[in-house]
């Protein structure tokens, strides 16, 4: 995309003004995107995304600058402003020389869904209408989007650093309505893999359709959820958000480094059960948030946060990691060329446990079952956490029963992972989610084995 | 010093792709250009600048019924060429709608609105960064236990065109700035978060005592929260809480949500969907709205639209597709996310018509209730479809007619058709807020509340 010679020069103009470290990210996205609604294929997209952002580091202060425009003059005048934004007085002169990195493949692509005709991509959502609407009589609409992306990039630094990557992302998302004497019902369900078009080798799509199509219906039934404090079971693949939110953003280091966590100063601490070991891991081949190298160029790591219940290690970018003097963790991300790389998870899970997950609703007299979820967020500096319950369903005397609406749970963070009792064998990735910070959202992917928390808030309206 | 206005450049580089059009084509173009800077300060220090550009084009083509589009962001003439190429080879793809077509001209004549300031253009860099270490001391000057997240300036000027083979022609800019500071409140072990913001059109509009009592007040008066009994209960929603409810209630009277078989209020019009105290309109030209806009993303005027009124539906708001599918009139109400978007019906600056007594006397007025400072998590925990809501929320218990002891951690739940009907008293307390929909204190009964 961009040669080595024209980068060095990019990046010694970034130093000009006395800064100790510069960096260039260019990327080049290419996507399709393609709507159904109604019944039709509302439209096809193709769309085109490129350009450099270039950052400059002076003691603690970052300028950052981007650009749509790759010639040397568009990158060196980006350069300049950012270079501009963190002067530091001084100046003077560096010499650069870049070394490229060996090419490192996490998720090997078969099938670049570039080189799929666009009939293809029509044909999967016309699938996905007829086997949602075939799924009952009930379903009133269906939607769905089907868009896949290439992107490419570039990631260069004053430290030497000259590292490409290639990334392919295929994703495809359901959602229908059903209809019933009690009002319409929503179900979603997705699919999302770093894979190219061989996905729908692997996964029939209307498996996905009959998921989605199945929340609905089976919700037309439901009574509403219970208000108060009762045992939660989370199904295995379904839950994963709950630790994205009850502890991962809190184990994220600009927000540990600022205080803004409840996680500070509790390394080595117990800070959950001792059933729960959670792991960041980009490495997990074709997983949602799987990347080869992070967005700073460093590889991507299996990170191990929490082991059996004590807290092992934070997750670092280059910036935290320079201050604490410390390794990174590739864990430095960005959503585009346009934003600043921060600290961020990839696929973010906890291990098996050994029970076998239907001896933990047995065990369960009175409780919550949560089949699927829908997004959550946290305060990370109280740690209070909230995420929706799109299925679920009543557990009494031991047993799955009627179905809940819609609803959030409530928790605490650090006393939800105390309150881990139960942890199953039947470990699954969930959804593919899009994981939001300070206005940036980026890929990330979320799994468990069936679990049950001692006691929950369940925010519903039924006595 | 005054800064020329160079929308007009957009408007060409988006008329030149319109005369491209095929016989039998309506071809759109929207063609956006902005810049940004953000200043981030941590302890007396710049910890990060940004300066940000982008430009782009979205481009659709329609014929036959079919649509096709493609985007780029970059303005460069060869790629443009690549976009319509590409836009007309993907509305082979999808399938005849009979109701597709752009926005033609209606005839309601464009509220002007001064949407841009030249003294913004005209701010130095030194003074952006010094508004950013001002709010960052104040905020720090307001309480011993109150340390600062961070302190942020940014200012933003976009332009935009828009035309159509239909005979849409428009293009227009605007700027603004905004400041925020984000708190935490230490006691012994606890810590609890605030934040605190400021708009303007221009820097001297910024008001950094508030911006700073707020962020201040909201992370202390959250020390020593408790969770509470479950229970059914009256709520005061505080105006920043009802601004974010109105935004979704806004989004359930949506043209398209009705002819797509998702909206609660479809087939409603004329009937009392909420109490009689609630009156709901959507102003963009009300130059006042931080949203204000003259157009809208369809390049129509946008105007003003009464959607409840007293409690009675009156109207849903259209994009062009949906009113010509309900064969209603447009509403203005084209919402675009951008180049890469296509536009989709949405509320641009919803109003709700206030009542008389301020928050004080609303509470003095209530025996047991809670007045609801913040939530967390609506997007997961409401659906509009459906109707259900619930939500995480923070805020004061009410005792006999006094705010007492804070609570958090638990979530307040009902339908939102219930929601509507069981509004109790609409505050006087109107506030302007950095959204698209403004507050009052809004008292709404038999919310079940869930705690311990």
């Amino acid at each position: 995309m961009i040669d080595n010679d024209i980068l060095e020069r990019v990046l010694a103009e970034g130093l000009r003004t006395g800064a100790d470290f510069a960096e260039v990210f260019a990327s080049d996205w290419r996507g399709t995107g393609v709507g159904l609604d109604d019944g039709k294929i509302e439209q096809l997209s193709t769309g085109r995304n490129r350009g450099a952002g270039i950052r400059v580091i002076a003691g603690d202060t970052t300028g950052f600058a981007h650009t749509a425009d790759l010639s040397e003059a568009g990158l060196m005048a980006a350069a300049r402003v950012a270079a501009e934004a963190a002067r530091q007085g001084g100046g003077g002169t560096k010499v650069i020389a870049l070394t490229t990195q060996p090419s490192r493949i996490v998720s090997p692509i078969k099938i670049d869904p570039s080189t799929i005709g666009k009939a293809a991509k029509v044909d999967l959502l016309r699938r996905v209408d007829d086997a949602a609407r075939s799924a009952g009589g009930a379903i009133s609409q269906v939607s769905a989007g089907y868009s896949d992306g290439r992107t490419r990039i570039v990631i260069a630094n004053s430290d030497g650093l000259v590292a490409h990557d290639e990334r392919v992302r295929t994703l495809l998302r359901v959602s229908a309505v059903a209809n019933g004497d009690a009002g319409m019902q929503t179900g979603f369900d997705s699919l999302g893999h770093t894979m190219g078009f061989e996905l729908f080798d692997k996964v029939q799509v209307e498996d996905v359709a009959r998921a989605a199509a199945g929340r609905a219906l089976t919700k037309l039934k439901a009574r509403p959820a219970p208000s108060g404090s009762l045992p939660v079971v989370i199904k295995a693949g379904s839950g994963g958000v709950l630790f994205h939110e009850a502890c991962g953003h809190g184990l994220e280091a600009d927000l540990v480094a600022k205080g803004a966590s409840v996680y500070k100063g509790k390394v080595g601490e117990l800070v959950a059960s001792p059933l729960v070991t959670l792991v960041d891991d980009g490495t997990m081949t074709h997983e949602w948030g799987a990347i080869a190298i992070d967005d700073e160029g460093h590889p991507s790591q299996y990170n191990v946060l929490i082991e059996n219940g004590v807290l092992t290690d934070y997750m670092w970018d280059y910036l935290r990691a320079r201050k604490e003097g410390r390794p990174q963790s590739g864990n430095g991300r960005r959503q585009s060329y346009k934003d600043l790389p921060m600290v961020r998870m990839t696929n973010t899970y906890v291990l098996n446990g050994e029970e076998d997950p239907t001896d933990i609703i047995k065990d369960t007299p009175n409780g919550v079952y949560v089949a699927h979820l829908g997004g959550g967020s946290v305060n990370t500096a109280t740690g209070d956490f909230v995420f929706g319950m799109t299925e679920a369903y009543l557990i009494e005397n031991g047993e799955i029963t009627e179905p809940l609406r819609e609803g959030n749970l409530i928790g605490n963070g650090p006393q939800v992972l105390r309150d881990i009792d139960r942890l199953g064998n039947d470990f699954a990735m969930g959804n593919p989610g899009t994981c939001g910070k300070d206005g940036q959202g980026v890929p990330v992917g979320d799994g468990q084995p069936t679990l049950r928390v001692k006691s929950m808030t369940i925010g519903g309206t039924a006595s | 010093m005054s800064t020329p206005d160079r929308s007009g450049e957009l408007l060409t580089i988006a008329e030149r792709v319109v005369a491209m059009a095929k016989p039998g084509e309506q071809v759109e173009a929207y063609v956006s250009r902005g810049l940004s800077t953000e200043v981030r300060v941590y302890e007396g220090e710049v910890e990060h600048f940004v300066s940000a550009q982008s430009e782009g084009i979205g481009i659709r083509v329609i014929r036959d019924g079919r649509t096709g589009t493609s985007y780029c962001g970059t303005l460069d003439p060869s790629q443009i060429a690549e976009v319509l190429a590409e836009a007309r080879d993907n509305l082979g793809y999808g399938e005849p709608d009979e109701w597709s077509g752009l926005a033609e001209p209606d005839g309601v004549a464009v509220v002007p609105q001064s949407l841009w300031d030249d003294s913004l253009e005209n701010t130095t860099t030194a003074r952006k960064i010094e508004l950013a270490k001002l709010l960052e001391k104040l905020t720090l000057a307001g309480d011993s236990r109150v340390r600062v997240d961070d302190s942020n300036y940014s200012d933003a000027f976009g332009e935009a065109a828009v035309a159509t083979t239909t005979g849409i022609r428009v293009a227009g800019r605007e700027n603004g700035c905004y400041l925020s500071v984000g708190t935490l409140a230490d006691d012994g072990d606890e810590t609890q978060t605030g934040f605190g913001f400021a708009v303007g059109r221009n820097v001297e509009e910024l008001d950094l005592e508030r911006a700073a009592r707020e962020a201040v007040d909201r992370a202390t008066r959250l020390l020593g929260a408790t969770k509470p009994e479950s229970r059914r209960i009256t709520v005061v929603l505080d105006p920043f809480v009802t601004a974010q409810f109105l935004s979704i209630i806004g989004g359930t009277l949506n043209g398209e949500s009705v002819v797509k078989g998702r909206s609660l209020f479809a087939n409603r019009i004329g009937e009392a969907v909420a109490n009689p105290l609630l009156t709901l309109v959507d102003d963009p030209t009300n130059p006042l709205a931080y949203t204000a806009t003259d157009i809208d993303g369809e390049g129509l005027a946008a105007r003003r639209n009464a959607l409840i009124q007293d409690g009675v539906l009156q109207k849903f708001v259209q994009s062009s597709y949906s009113a010509r599918r309900m064969g209603m009139a447009p509403t203005g109400n084209g919402l675009r996310g951008g180049y890469g978007g296509s536009p989709s019906a949405g509320c641009l600056a919803l109003q709700i018509v206030p009542g008389l007594r301020s928050q004080a006397e609303i509470v003095a007025g209530i025996d047991d209730g809670i007045l609801i400072q913040q939530v967390q998590g609506l997007h997961s925990g409401v659906n509009a479809v459906s109707g259900d809501f619930s939500t995480g929320a923070a805020g004061l218990l009410i005792k006999n007619g006094t705010v007492g002891a804070p609570v958090r951690e638990f979530t307040i739940a009902s339908t939102l058709q219930k929601m509507l009907l069981d509004i109790a008293e609409v505050g006087g307390d109107l506030e302007w807020l950095p959204m698209s929909a403004t507050g009052v204190s809004l008292v709404i009964h038999d919310v079940t509340m869930s705690g311990a």
